[in-house]
């Protein structure tokens, strides 16, 4: 199935909610829904014969400055096709339903981005930092994350040996 | 074992709480379980990552498009020739460069030369894993060989850093050709001796044999990629169901897991899928180079701009690394240095499966469970 | 022993004037002595060996920088680990922590004792020698178990545990295997049951029925099992449990850990000698040797025919000690639940059918038709053994192995 027909799919059964589908210029098109759809739409297109996506292949996020767009790349082994989802999620804490129950591979990811971006899945199993000492304190992967001068009273700077 | 089987308990036992790792032999790097233990029989086991986390993503968004190819590298230093490809095509398909034939079939020269050698790796220190150390030793023997080959291609034999954005570093020395022919020739009876000394060892066959068994749908649930994946019974490859580079017109099989030894999916079928693979991979490798003698002369780098730029947009690259599908996704402003980069790493998705699976195992199989999974600490990290 | 002593003391003047139980205590200390020294150097040179067999097996060279072709790589090791810290954790059970090491050694040292090494060379004839040697073996557990547990650390109490349950259970059909032996030869002194047998093939007890053929992998592998060696070498399992009982132990009292382990080795390949390969007899050779070097004196002659059994007997122990080290580099290691299987649902009740059949044939088949059932499979053990070199050759030649091969020279 093509990306056009995938979307019209979905669009057509959530007329309600306000999906918006981007084609970007360059790269990856994408759909953005609204995060309380989310959990509706992932599982509508995980159960759905005709598109049955069975493969979360990446759950990212990246920080656009105004907010955080979690995006959610699935495929389809069966019908060999693709879908991105994005998720616009409030700066510093904002919540975004979790997938861990419909996809196994969503728990350490959903870990990660929180870790790193400090998105909050809600319901998440076990929200914790992942990849970080649990001690840590920010997410660095936001663009204006600053550099604690100490970490565990071990200075994170030095002095120019030059 | 349950408590509502005995309701009168006579012997209290208590569960044990292990710590294996971040440093214990069977650990593959850097990575700590937290095993509760009744016994040997463990109820479950947690992975604990990021004793190896460097940072690489922040990394990437203050180096700029070109002076990331070298932290690449690092994400998996056992696979890196597939971690340079997957980035360079990201980047490429950003920016619309064009890759030329030359230095396409020169990247999968590389790349499987690479993934024979990762292979032999994980093929290797899987033995390691089940006690047997001889296999490891063949194997990285025959490792060293194609440490020369890539060292003589691009001057490294790690951390190659050989293919750029556009094309590659270096072409073909003088004699590679040849050399690298004597050397398939060697090595493809080679692979039948590796599983005459370790695959078709009874001992070796019952330690794996129904251990570890990870169901197709359990498989794709949660993310298993490449070999892992194939173990299962999918018959997915990146490089045939979603082709890239030069592989279109290339001859090969995609090895899958036959439930061999006991059932589908487990140890064993993960195991042998690599075994297969790395003679798929000198098969390719073969018609590479043939067709690279048959090729004249001609560049090795497309035409690339000064100053990467890519325009505004995102991009989600999957390559067909050792460890499975590599995905890249970079997020680009336009501006020199990428707004985001990801990677996706195979490593880091089959940690996920690791708790749900170690329920009810022994130590020794969780040792098999980790060494199946052929998992490169850094990858998982990152 | 003390034929040997006596045959000294009727040659020798001055030891005549002294009164006899004190040439006796002397003689036995310095015995006592070799022997200490023999274990030293048997396991000094067994590591070196192991490390040179296993260097071959893996096509590389093994050590061969300290001294000629390396052979004193274990007395560097040696000094080097004599210069370590003796680390002892905090939190061990310190008493216990340093005890452990010498309840190893002494099991291991006191079965040398019974251990001949020709007619007339052993420290003690005992006439229930093979029963002291099991018993005595069963220290090592005791020492395994203490040091895993006054580690404290949980990897080293896995290991000791595994230890424990794993030597006690191959000691049940290893006990059986020799208890058939026991049977066969009607006595259970050391060299009462060499004596039994004969210099020639068809005379050893592997040779003698199909029973005791078969009863010898019992025996093989639960000594293996006892010894701690691949494949099954659970308790020291490294890629599972680290290092196993003695990940905690440092400097000399690791030596000691691996002395036992190598003196072990020895030990393995002697019980298996005296039990199934006819020990030390050497038939008509002590005899040749000596009317080749025209030897005339009784003393001389003694020693002489002593030297040549105890080369025999040392020939085939090694022999053996050469299989488990190649045993050691080629096999994957088992798990602890399959080593309990192999040993319950498998060791043991062959070695118990074995000991019942044998009973039974025993008393049953006549003397002759052994003599013939003997030469039998004398003949189909060289075929066998004619057939395992054969395949070495074909598959040799069929691979084209080459020990050095590197294609970009």
């Amino acid at each position: 199935m093509n990306e056009k027909d995938i979307i019209t799919l979905i669009k057509t059964q959530f007329a309600s909610a306000k999906l918006e589908w981007v084609e970007a210029p360059s790269g990856d098109n994408y759909l953005v829904v609204p995060s309380e759809a989310l959990r509706d739409v992932v599982k509508y297109i995980k159960e759905t014969e005709a598109l049955y996506f069975d493969y979360l292949v990446n759950l990212s996020a990246f920080d656009a400055t105004e907010h955080i767009e979690v995006t959610y790349h699935f495929y389809s082994y069966t019908h060999r096709h693709k879908l991105v989802l994005k998720v616009k999620a409030v700066r510093l804490n904002g919540e975004v339903p979790t997938i861990t129950d419909l996809y196994g591979t969503a728990n350490f990811q959903e870990r990660e981005v929180f870790d790193l971006l400090g998105v909050r899945f809600a319901s998440h199993p076990n929200l914790a930092r992942i990849l970080l000492p649990p001690d840590f304190k920010g997410h660095p992967l936001l663009k204006d994350y600053q550099e604690e001068a100490q970490y565990n009273g071990i200075e994170t700077t030095r002095a120019s040996l030059l | 074992m349950t408590e509502s089987n005995q309701p009168e308990k006579v012997f209290k036992t208590e569960e044990m709480v292990l710590n294996m790792g971040p440093q214990h032999p069977s650990t593959h790097g850097v990575l700590r379980f937290e095993l509760t233990t009744d016994g040997e029989v463990m109820t479950k086991a947690v992975p604990d990552i990021g004793y190896l986390h460097r940072g690489i993503e922040k990394l990437a968004e203050t180096v700029g498009y070109v002076g990331f190819m070298p932290y690449t590298d690092r994400i998996d230093y056992v696979s890196a020739m597939t971690a340079n490809q997957g980035y360079a095509m990201a980047v490429e398909k950003l920016a619309g460069i064009e890759v030329t034939r030359r230095a396409e079939l020169l990247r999968c020269t590389a790349s499987e030369l690479n993934r024979i050698s990762s292979h032999l790796v994980g093929v290797g220190s899987f033995g390691l894993d089940m006690g047997a150390s001889t296999p490891f030793v063949h194997a990285l023997r025959e490792r060293e060989t194609i440490n020369d080959l890539l060292e003589s291609l691009c001057g490294a034999r790690l951390t190659y850093n050989y293919v750029r954005i556009g094309g590659v570093s270096h072409d073909l020395p003088t004699g590679f050709i040849d050399k690298a022919m004597v050397f398939l020739n060697h090595f493809e009876p080679i692979v039948g001796e590796l599983n005459r000394l370790l695959s078709d060892n009874k001992i070796f066959i019952e330690r794996l044999a129904n251990i570890g068994v990870i169901s197709k749908e359990d498989a794709i649930n949660y993310g298993l990629v490449g070999p892992n994946l194939r173990g299962s019974g999918v018959k997915f490859d990146v490089r045939r169901d979603e082709p890239y580079s030069v592989y279109p017109e290339l001859d090969f099989n995609i090895p899958v897991g036959l439930g061999k030894a006991g059932t589908l999916g487990d140890c064993f079928d993960r195991y042998y899928v690599r075994v297969e693979e790395m003679r798929e991979s000198a098969k390719i490798v073969r018609q590479c180079l043939l067709k690279l003698k048959d090729l004249p002369e001609g560049d090795i780098m497309g035409k690339v701009p000064r100053k990467i730029k890519p325009p505004k947009g995102e991009v989600l690259v999957k390559v067909e690394s050792s460890r499975g599908e590599m995905a890249y996704w970079i997020v680009s402003d336009g501006s020199d240095n990428p707004l985001r980069l990801h990677c996706r790493t195979g490593s880091f998705t089959s940690m996920g499966i690791i708790e749900k699976l170690s329920r009810g195992m022994m130590i020794a199989d969780l040792v098999a469970l980790i060494g199946s999974f052929d998992i490169v600490a850094p990858e998982v990290d990152r | 022993m003390q034929p040997f002593i006596d045959q000294i003391i009727s040659e020798c003047e001055i030891l005549q004037g002294l009164p006899l139980w004190f040439s006796y205590l002397i003689f036995q200390l310095i015995f006592c002595g070799i022997i200490f020294v023999f274990v030293a150097v048997f396991a000094m040179l067994a590591g070196y060996a192991e490390r040179r067999v296993a260097g071959r097996i893996q096509s590389r060279i093994g050590p061969n920088r300290v001294g000629p072709q390396g052979i004193l790589q274990s007395l560097a090791d040696g000094i080097k680990v004599f210069l370590k810290e003796d680390i002892i954790p905090t939190h061990a059970d310190h008493i216990l922590f340093r005890l452990a090491p010498y309840f190893i050694f002494i099991g291991m040292f006191l079965s040398f004792v019974a251990i001949p090494f020709s007619s007339q060379w052993v420290i003690a004839d005992l006439d229930i020698g093979i029963f002291y040697l099991l018993a005595v073996e069963s220290l090592v557990v005791i020492g395994i178990v203490m040091s895993g547990w006054a580690s404290n650390n949980k990897w080293s109490l896995l290991g000791g545990m595994r230890s424990a349950a794993q030597i006690v259970s191959y000691e049940v059909p290893v006990a059986l295997t020799i208890l058939l032996v026991v049977m066969y030869s009607g006595t259970m002194s050391i060299q009462g049951i060499i004596m039994a047998q004969g210099a020639a093939p068809w005379n050893w007890n592997i040779f003698q029925t199909p029973f005791l053929f078969v009863a010898f992998f019992p025996l093989f592998m639960g000594s293996l099992a006892e010894g701690n060696r691949m494949p099954f070498d659970m308790p020291e399992a490294e890629s599972e449990l680290v290092s196993g009982y003695n990940t905690e132990y440092s400097g000399f009292r690791f030596v000691i850990f691996f002395f036992a382990e190598f003196s072990n080795l020895y030990l393995i390949g002697a019980l298996a000698t005296v039990l199934f390969f006819g020990g030390w007899q050497a038939g008509p050779l002590p005899d040749f040797v000596n009317g080749l070097l025209g030897i005339e004196t009784p003393l001389s002659a003694a020693i002489v025919k002593n030297l040549v059994e105890l080369c025999v007997f040392m020939f085939k122990s090694l022999c053996l000690v050469f299989i488990v080290i190649q045993l050691r580099w080629t096999l994957p290691r088992v798990r602890v639940d399959q080593l309990m299987n192999i040993c319950w649902k498998y060791l043991v009740p062959v070695a118990f059918f074995n000991l019942v059949v044998m009973g039974i044939w025993m008393v049953v088949v006549p003397e002759y038709v052994t003599d013939i059932v003997a030469l039998c499979m004398t003949a189909c053990g060289v075929l066998l053994l004619g057939y395992f070199f054969y395949r070495v050759a074909w598959q040799l030649k069929n691979t084209k192995a080459r020990l050095r091969f590197n294609p970009l020279s």
